[in-house]
């Protein structure tokens, strides 16, 4: 079975993002990590594929930097990567991504993709619907778990009430919501291991995808601020002013 | 006038309240068309009249999951009419129909718009970035404008609109194989919801374990509150997915939150800055939580919250 994982590098989510100058386009350091999200995605990816006899190959767009997001997901046990990098896909929305993602996917061949729900950094949260959409395959969405046998899938989808059971056929697309699997630490043998595995760079004209964004940011202002309060140290009594608080508001 | 559709989820037998909001926000900006999805009776058409719509596209996709099916027949129908602007909410069923929807036909789609204009270019979209502290304007260029609006950025109120005209739309074979819902689970769960509770009491990473998250049910409790959570300890596996307040959780907009062992990541902040009266729990002194905190407690959760409880229960 070919499990095909999107995944993504993102600036560090613990260091502040900022919009360049002129573009507002999020500044993308060198070193980027690996979406936190995606580790649920390749985690599962792993297993299925073990469990059916598959391989897993990642398929990433962005500046790639010095790639250690991707090799963070080879250490895991991924099998090769391929990344799609271009200064004409800076700024890309979320049809662009999912445009060069469903070549690359093509490509490769699959039976099953398996993206997160949406990035940290961007967070659209509808390229994986795209890319089912561009590769004319189901969605299963929002799974909170996921069951193959090589043949059909099937998944508990999150609703706003508890889950929904839904299968289909492969070739598919699942969107893995985070808490899926719990994701492996990459071992040391995975670390050295992944710096041994093939990582594959395309460009926009290896592809011949269209990459005009159709939208842009037309300005930034600041939002009005919500004013902090009175910010005060427990001794022992922090509770009551709770309790007082509550009592002002007419809860309690 | 402009030619809006918007995009409806029965929940319950009824339109859903995040449906009522788009379209109360859309009476506004033109002439609304309800997208209906699910299983639609008098009642909720009437809904949707009252809250704007002057007619309804009614999809009801049965067992089939809907988003490949209904996107098809949304593309079929919009190449017919070309509507100016399609809302949608930002919510599991209306994230996968507008994906879908915009992939086949060529547009991009805009996210987490807390705020839409239609302008003489086409339309403008408001949204909150960096946790809330900076607002960006996007425009975009193809119509039609898909837009994905976040819960609760509009109040839905009735417009006393009459009954609209009915329009069943087939749903078409699209062809490969589609995905099917088999079986519904509702998860048991005692109190209010969190998206519609008065009071929320939320739990973080500061909470130490799982077995801790108690205490916030504890809290919760005798105030009749909804319980939440951070994003870090719905990862870390401590509480289920439907609790997670923030970005890509629930938007909450109670009177009163209480966030106890919680930072205030970005991600958490933006689910949750625009209740009314915000209290926080936290060791850390520079956490930014207490940026945006009517009352900030530096403290330990584990001291102050058993307090609080005792306080509580005792009155």
């Amino acid at each position: 079975m070919k499990v095909v994982v999107c995944v993504k590098q993102i600036p560090d989510p613990a260091t502040p993002y900022r919009l360049e100058e002129g573009t507002n386009w999020l500044v993308r350091p060198s070193e980027q990590v690996l979406d936190d999200t995606d580790r649920y995605g390749v985690e599962m990816g792993l297993q299925l594929a073990q469990a059916n006899e598959g391989s897993v190959t990642l398929v990433s767009m962005g500046p790639a930097g010095n790639a250690q997001g991707i090799r963070q997901a080879l250490a895991m046990g991924a099998d090769k990567a391929v990344l799609v990098e271009d200064d004409g896909l800076r700024g890309s929305d979320a049809l662009t991504t999912a445009r060069v993602l469903a070549e690359v996917v093509k490509r490769e061949g699959f039976d099953l993709v398996i993206a997160g729900t949406e990035s940290t950094d961007g967070y659209a949260g509808v390229v994986p619907q795209m890319l089912a959409e561009l590769l004319n395959a189901p969605a299963l969405t929002y799974a909170t778990s996921v069951e193959t046998d090589g043949s059909a899938v099937t998944i508990h989808r999150q609703t706003l009430e508890g889950y929904d059971v839904v299968s289909a056929d492969l070739p598919a697309l699942v969107a893995v919501t985070a808490g899926v699997v719990e994701p492996r630490y990459p071992t040391f043998k995975g670390i050295m291991d992944a710096k041994k595995k093939p990582v594959d760079s395309l460009s926009l004209s290896d592809l011949g995808v269209d990459s005009s964004a159709g939208q842009e940011v037309v300005s930034i202002t600041e939002a009005p601020e919500r004013s902090a309060g009175r910010k005060i140290e427990d001794e022992g009594q922090a509770f009551a002013e709770i309790i007082s608080l509550l009592e002002q508001r007419k809860v309690i | 006038m402009a030619n809006i559709w918007v995009f409806v989820e029965e929940t319950n037998g009824s339109p859903s309240t995040l449906g009522l909001e788009l379209l109360t926000k859309a009476r506004d900006l033109g002439d609304v068309t309800s997208i209906y999805l699910g299983a639609g009776d008098d009642e909720a058409f009437a809904a949707l009249g009252d809250h704007g719509a002057t007619r309804v596209f009614h999809v009801d996709s049965g067992e089939r999951l809907p988003s490949a099916p209904v996107a098809a027949a949304l593309a079929e129908k919009a190449a017919e009419e070309s509507p100016d602007l399609i809302l949608f909410g930002q919510a599991y069923t209306d994230r996968d129909v507008a994906g879908r929807l915009a992939a086949r036909l060529g547009v991009g789609v805009l996210s987490n718009a807390t705020d839409v204009r239609i302008t003489e270019d086409g339309v403008e979209t408001d949204h909150e970035i960096f946790g809330g502290a900076q607002v960006a304007t996007a425009a975009m260029s193809a119509a039609p404008h898909i837009v994905l609006v976040r819960p609760k950025s509009f109040a839905a109120a009735p417009s006393g609109g009459g009954p609209p005209a009915i329009t069943p739309l087939v749903l078409p074979d699209t062809g490969g194989s589609e995905a099917r819902v088999t079986a519904s689970h509702v998860e048991e769960r005692e109190g209010p919801q969190l998206g519609d509770a008065t009071i929320v009491v939320s739990g973080g990473r500061g909470l130490g374990s799982a077995d801790a998250y108690e205490l916030i049910e504890k809290v919760a409790k005798p105030l009749g509150a909804a319980t939440g959570a951070t994003r870090a300890i719905v990862d870390a596996g401590w509480v289920p997915y439907a609790k997670q307040v923030g970005q890509t959780g629930k938007t909450v907009k109670p009177n009163i939150y209480i966030a106890a062992g919680i930072s205030g990541a970005m991600q958490h902040l933006v689910g949750m800055k625009d209740a009314g009266t915000i209290i926080a729990i936290n060791k850390d002194p520079d956490a930014p939580i207490f940026g945006v905190a009517d009352l900030g407690i530096i403290g330990d959760v584990h001291k102050i919250l058993p307090q609080l409880i005792e306080a509580l229960e005792n009155r």
